[in-house]
């Protein structure tokens, strides 16, 4: 599904390269998990893959389904599947929830070619799926992400990703800043969009929330670089050890 | 110095006009406007409230336009049930019009002459009032000049919106003066829209008395060649409210002046404007002055324009807190969104205040289309054109909720986003 090779990045303004030859290949289905120190580059990552500007592509590969997605503006990505779950939801005063959900689904139905999808189908679905994340009416309508708690703005990106159904997704430190309570109510929401088209890259800084999720793959990245993958356990041991030892043991 | 010879000119050609004309009742009102006009002379670049905008255009004769957009986008609010009142180049026309003076509303036009009219005592009061502190020459010019417009006097419940709908042919020059009043406890909600003239100066003085309510919403455009000045002023009685929105599009040069007064204790008035504005050619003024004269009284001024490719935006607003209007809530918010290096926003937000005890707050800003925003948007597959229109009108969206008729807000929505969508580059 999504094939990363030898992928080097630079901080477009300055000649600092912060990622240092990334390989990593999530297969359709599977869930892979990244964790790693600060600073190891984990939401660059994320942000390149996504199409963020800021970041200058000096080698290597990105494929989606075997289409290059580095020559893609972000909303062709989107449209081509892929989705990242943001660390930091950003606040869109005026635009409601409602009208942006739908005007993004349509807008990725219609670049793929297919049929629009009514308001009342929308409306129907979006109700089904919000109720399942606790996500209320009045949530709904009130603007993007605009005085939502940390736990209903992560919330909110799982409902994003449950409308949109992308095939890859990436969540971007999704745990952050939640109680265990929230915690649990959106890994239910990753559980339930599993199956075996869709692929998951979760970045995170904690087993916790891999206990929900039951990641396949565990990567750890370090200046700019995967320097070791392996089974949960992986993340077991860093939870317990931390990164030092396996920072040690590829130096 | 050629301009001054025009300055000169306009106020000749002003009192030749008026020894001319058979204009009844408002003759000596209108003689009196022009005594204070050549008082306090034409507007200059110099003078304080002109120094964002150059007056010159406004004051010159000629017109060099030979085509004009009429009737096909004069009526915006078509799909909303009114009583229509349309000036066709700048005189009413009784054709087009619904006719509506009713127990509930008597209307006239200002262009019937006579004798006797209950608006003898308030046409031009409030223009009058409203060159304290600050002069506004050109309404004065228009109280003695105006050629046409309505006098409504509102004295009981009425159903529907009333419209002006100002509708052009050929260019053009118009001097509407309009007098409203809206008698205690009574509602008007009064649109307007259209074109009217190539160069319009337009006054309204409103009236409320009492528990009066008043709604206005105005769009000026889509009509490309428009030199437009515009004053409203209005005297708002105890627990009476008074609230005014504008939409200008396109245009060359428009200046919308709005002189409030709250005279009669817990009344309100909220003035508010969105402007969208292409081309180096096209400069919008909004300068309002609100003056709290009573307690607990509430004012909101609300205004914010899109700038593009060398446009200009100006906003001068000021509140003014008389000694003794304890309880005052002021708020005052101007913002632009300039989406190039090209165009500008001037903005001069002041705040005088004579009472202790009230909140007045104001803000101004200039920005850019948040790129953070932008990214999210277009993460989520939606197209970076589409997902600029969409944070451009969520820009704009405080402004436009300040209309409490849904439909009307609704209306005015879709024009911006029509406009947003011929723009696209």
């Amino acid at each position: 599904m999504l094939k990363i090779k030898d992928l080097r990045v630079n901080l477009a303004d300055e000649n600092k390269e912060i990622l240092r030859g990334v390989d990593l290949t999530v297969e359709a289905g599977k869930v892979h998990a990244i964790m790693g120190p600060n600073g190891s580059g984990k939401s660059t990552l994320s942000y390149v893959l996504s199409g963020k500007e800021g970041y200058e592509v000096i080698d290597g590969t990105v494929t989606l389904d075997d289409h290059d997605i580095l020559e893609m503006e972000p909303e062709e990505r989107a449209a081509a599947g892929l989705f990242l779950a943001f660390q930091y939801p950003v606040e869109i005063p005026g635009v409601g929830n409602m009208t942006f959900l739908r005007t993004a689904v349509n807008a990725q139905r219609k670049a793929r070619g297919e049929q629009e999808i009514s308001a009342t189908d929308f409306l129907k679905l979006i109700r089904e799926r919000a109720k399942s994340l606790k996500i209320d009416a009045e949530m709904l309508k009130r603007p993007v992400n605009v005085g939502f708690s940390g736990g209903e703005k992560k919330r909110n990106e799982i409902l994003q990703m449950a409308m949109l159904e992308p095939n890859m997704c990436i969540l971007d430190e999704t745990d952050s800043g939640l109680d265990v309570d929230a915690m649990k109510l959106v890994a239910e929401g990753v559980n339930s969009l599993r199956n075996e088209g869709r692929g998951f890259l979760v970045i995170t800084h904690y087993q916790r929330l891999l206990d929900h999720l039951k990641p396949d793959v565990v990567h750890i990245m370090a200046e700019g670089r995967i320097i070791k993958t392996g089974g949960p356990e992986l993340a077991l041991e860093v939870e317990n050890n931390g990164y030092s030892d396996l920072l040690s043991e590829v130096a | 110095m050629a301009l001054k010879k025009q300055n000169y000119d306009l106020i000749a050609s002003a009192k030749s006009q008026l020894s001319n004309a058979n204009i009844g009742w408002s003759q000596k009102t209108r003689e009196s406007a022009l005594s204070r006009l050549t008082d306090i002379g034409l507007p200059s670049h110099r003078d304080e409230y002109w120094k964002y905008t150059n007056p010159a255009e406004l004051l010159t004769e000629t017109l060099n336009v030979s085509s004009v957009e009429g009737l096909e986008h004069a009526d915006v609010f078509s799909e909303i049930e009114v009583l229509k009142i349309v000036f066709c180049d700048g005189v009413f026309s009784p054709e087009l019009s619904d006719a509506f003076s009713s127990e509930n509303m008597s209307f006239s036009k200002l262009s019937d002459t006579g004798d006797l009219h209950w608006a003898q005592n308030y046409y031009g009061d409030l223009e009058k009032q409203g060159q304290s502190p600050v002069s506004r020459p050109l309404a004065a010019l228009n109280t003695a000049t105006a050629t046409d417009g309505i006098l409504l006097h509102v004295k009981g419940k009425i159903h529907k919106p009333v419209l002006i709908i100002g509708v052009q042919n050929t260019p053009c020059e118009a001097v509407l003066h309009h007098v409203i009043k809206v008698d205690k406890g009574c509602s008007l909600t009064l649109l307007e829209s259209g074109p009217f003239a190539t160069k319009l100066n337009t006054v309204m003085e409103v009236f409320l008395e009492q528990g009066a309510n008043f709604e206005h919403v105005r769009t000026q455009g889509r009509d490309h060649n428009r030199w437009a000045v515009t004053h409203i002023f209005s005297d708002i009685q105890e627990n009476a409210k008074f609230k005014s929105f504008t939409l200008t599009a396109n245009g060359v040069l428009t200046r919308n002046e709005c002189v409030l007064t709250l005279s009669g204790n817990d009344c309100a008035a909220h003035v508010a404007g969105a402007s969208v504005g292409d081309g180096n050619k096209f400069h919008h003024d909004d300068t309002v002055f609100i003056t709290h004269d009573a307690v607990a009284c509430e004012s909101r001024q609300v205004f914010k324009k899109v700038l593009r490719n060398g446009a200009t935006g100006v906003f001068q607003g000021k509140i003014l807190v008389k000694e003794g209007a304890q309880k005052t809530d002021g708020y005052q918010i101007s913002q632009s969104l300039l989406l190039d290096d090209d165009s500008q926003f001037l903005a001069k937000p002041e705040l005088e205040i004579y009472a202790d005890d009230v909140v007045c707050s104001h803000g101004s800003t200039s920005g850019a289309i948040d790129e953070q925003a932008l990214f999210y948007l277009c993460s989520r597959g939606i197209s970076r054109k589409d997902a600029t229109d969409m944070l451009t009108l969520a820009f704009l969206a405080e402004a436009v909720e300040e209309i409490e008729n849904e439909n009307v807000a609704k209306i005015i929505v879709e024009k911006i986003s029509a406009w947003l969508s011929r723009r696209k580059n």
